[in-house]
């Protein structure tokens, strides 16, 4: 009962000062906005990078040369030549939580068709390759074990590559192209995969036994990289410390001694990434905090000016019987209703500018209920927090020189 | 015997300012009865506003001792007084001190909202039965800004009456009003006491306190005088008797 009055007088108050509060809220409506927009960006690119990795295979696991190196100083890995085929057979012989297991060697060159020239990269894998990657083919075949023990000449190409050497539209399948001046047969087209989050183009490969690769491209006989595929996605963790204590024992590496090599699968990737972005939401979240954060001082400064101004009405009220809690509750419930009206003002608007990055922008968004919770009650506590004082300060005055004061 | 609404003893109020102590009241004692009219008078800073303060709960003295209806004063809490101050006393200032741009309906209200016993409905009634007895009946929609200066002291003293206190407190309450007009406030405050109510009135003008019923006057902080004034002049009548404004 006696609240509901305070509710009327503090609303009472607001509706007088329609532009003052209007004003004021501006602060909370920005700040909240913001908070939900930066989330939802931080959110649905973090969403996207998720799905974009498990498009690749999510079951995927990689084994490269050299240390791990995520954070330090990057050493070229293609220049490092301590993972071998040897090693990739004593995987191959020893593991029981893969199921797919390819050796890869990778280079770039020009794919020629006549007249036409397109530069690209090479990967010699093995037929488990598709298995683990997760690509289908549009036409063609793959090759078989024979042909990567013959090192035949045959390859697979993207959709990308197809585009750029067969302009015409001809059938790629069965024609002859050459990658650095080795004639290849083309003996199948690889579903197209399209662009991945972080902008490379999937389809612009060539497919190859890695025999025919390292012997007539690359002239070399170490290995660029090991892929194999977990058994199934929750196997994947012990899958790397399986193929790391294979290869330490295969290397001969002291218990002291580091990894010469790392074994990553796609669920590390993925935190890999994720924590990168999760640190971009983290810093437009502070940004968007610091902006609802001067909102709250907004409302601070507003109350206070209110307080002052109303020192006299304050007094009136205490001589009628209000008493300090009354003038307290009053002076809190209008700091709460202008920063709770900001608040829903402000996810209005934060849905809104949501929707238009969406649409305008292009730019993946996803809107976490839990960001509108927290901001709207970020949104409560900061008109409570700063609405306090200033009320405080209005309930502790002495009626008399409340009632004097000009 | 009637029943006394207010008993001090001995009341001293001093204010300390630094090193030097201002004493406001040195040893006041008086009773006012039930139905009592009673101006207080004196010369500026003589103590008046201090002692009405007091008797409105606004202010605590320094010594001795206050009962009001009752009601021993002495040592209440903050929300204690607020309390008394809410369902005991009606008070009435000399700038009016109604809300701005709010309706006179409203202003009357206002005590009310501080009392959880009083209903939306019974407040309304009360403030509108309030507006009607100081003669603003149609007036209960206007702002201040929109009512006369005399008008708007009779919104005041309508919101004084709403809590129906004991007793009502009046602080140069006709000091911003021409003649005319204070003499219109005065024969209100004289048909009020008709009824019943008990109203002590602080004045420094002598012709306002003919119309009570009884006189303090206070000189330095002591009573100088306290008479009861045998011949009440009414109001209304010496409102008649003023000459017409031509215009
Ligand atoms: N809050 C205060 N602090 C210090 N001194 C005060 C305070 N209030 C009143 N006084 C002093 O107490 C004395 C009495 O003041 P009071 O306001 O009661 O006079 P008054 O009779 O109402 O005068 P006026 O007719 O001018 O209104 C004055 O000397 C004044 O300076
Ligand atoms: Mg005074």
């Amino acid at each position: 009962m006696r609240l509901l009055n305070l509710f009327k007088i503090a609303f009472k108050a607001i509706v007088l000062n329609k532009m003052r509060t209007l004003l004021t809220m501006l602060g909370i409506i920005i700040g909240v906005a913001s908070v939900i927009a930066m989330l939802a960006i931080g959110e649905g690119s973090k969403e996207s990078i998720r799905a974009t990795i498990s498009n690749m295979g999510s079951n995927m696991i990689t084994v490269k040369p050299g240390a791990d190196v995520r954070g330090g100083v990057r050493r070229n890995a293609s220049e490092m030549e301590t993972l071998t085929f040897k090693d990739y057979e004593a995987i191959k012989a020893q593991t029981t939580l893969t199921s797919y297991i390819s050796p890869i060697v990778n280079g770039s060159g020009q794919v020629i068709n006549g007249s036409n020239n397109w530069p690209s990269t090479i990967f010699g894998v093995n037929p488990d390759y598709l298995n683990i990657k997760v690509v289908d083919l549009q036409s063609g075949s793959m090759f078989t074990n024979a042909e990567v023990q013959s090192a035949a000449k045959v390859a697979l190409i993207g959709q990308t590559v197809v585009d750029n050497v067969f302009p015409d539209g001809e059938a790629p399948v069965g024609k002859m192209i050459r990658f650095n001046n080795i004639p290849f047969k083309v003996i199948g087209v690889l579903e197209e995969k399209g662009e991945n989050t972080f902008g490379q183009d999937q389809d612009d490969v060539v497919v190859a036994p890695y025999t025919t690769v390292q012997k007539r491209i690359l002239a070399i006989d170490h290995l660029n990289e090991v892929m194999a595929s977990a058994i199934s996605e929750e196997d994947a963790p012990n899958a790397v410390l399986e193929i790391t204590e294979i290869l330490r024992t295969q290397h001969k590496l002291a218990d002291a001694e580091d990894d010469d090599f790392h074994v990553r699968s796609m669920e590390e990737l993925i935190s890999t990434f994720s924590s990168t972005s999760e640190m971009l939401t983290i810093l437009l979240v502070a940004v968007a905090s610091i902006s609802l954060l001067i909102g709250g001082i907004g409302i601070m400064n507003i109350m206070y000016v209110s307080v002052k101004e109303r020192t006299k009405e304050i007094g009136l009220r205490m001589a009628v019987g209000g008493k300090g809690a009354d003038i307290l509750m009053q002076f809190l419930i209008e700091a709460i209703l202008i920063s709770i009206t900001g608040g829903i003002l402000g996810v209005i608007l934060g849905l809104g500018s949501t929707v238009f990055i969406e649409k305008f922008l292009n730019w993946p968004t996803s809107v976490a209920l839990y960001s509108i919770i927290i901001s709207f009650a970020v949104c409560a506590v900061t008109g409570i927090f700063f609405g306090w004082y200033p009320a405080r300060k209005a309930s502790a005055l002495d009626p008399i020189t409340a009632l004097r004061y000009e | 015997m009637r029943k006394e609404i207010i008993k001090i003893e001995d009341l001293k109020r001093e204010f300390t300012m630094g090193s030097e102590t201002v004493h406001a009241l040195r040893s006041i004692s008086f009773d006012i009865k039930e139905g009592e009219f009673v101006t207080i008078m004196g010369s500026s800073g003589s103590g008046k506003s201090t002692l009405l303060n007091i008797l409105g709960c606004l202010d605590q003295p320094t010594s001795g001792t206050y009962e009001i209806d009752g009601v021993k004063v002495k040592g209440l809490s903050r929300n204690e007084l607020a309390t008394i101050r809410n369902e005991k006393i009606g008070f009435i200032f000399q700038s009016y001190n109604l809300l701005p741009r709010t309706s006179a309906i409203e202003n009357v209200e206002l005590p009310l909202l501080y009392n959880s016993k009083v209903s939306t409905i019974e407040r309304r009634e009360r403030a509108i039965k309030a507006l009607k007895m100081v003669g603003l009946g149609d007036r209960m929609n206007h702002t201040p800004s929109q009512l006369s200066g005399g008008q708007q002291q009779r919104v005041a003293i309508a919101r004084s009456l709403v809590n129906n206190p004991v007793m009502i407190l009046a602080d140069e309450a006709t000091g911003n009003l021409d003649t005319r007009t204070s003499y219109e406030i005065m024969s209100l405050f004289q048909e009020l006491n008709k009824q019943g109510i008990t109203i002590t009135f602080v004045t420094h003008e002598p012709d306002i306190a003919t119309f009570s019923n009884r006189t303090i006057v206070l000189k330095d902080g002591h009573i100088m005088q306290d008479y009861n004034n045998y011949n009440i002049q009414s109001a209304a009548e010496q409102l008649a008797k003023l000459p017409k404004e031509d215009h």
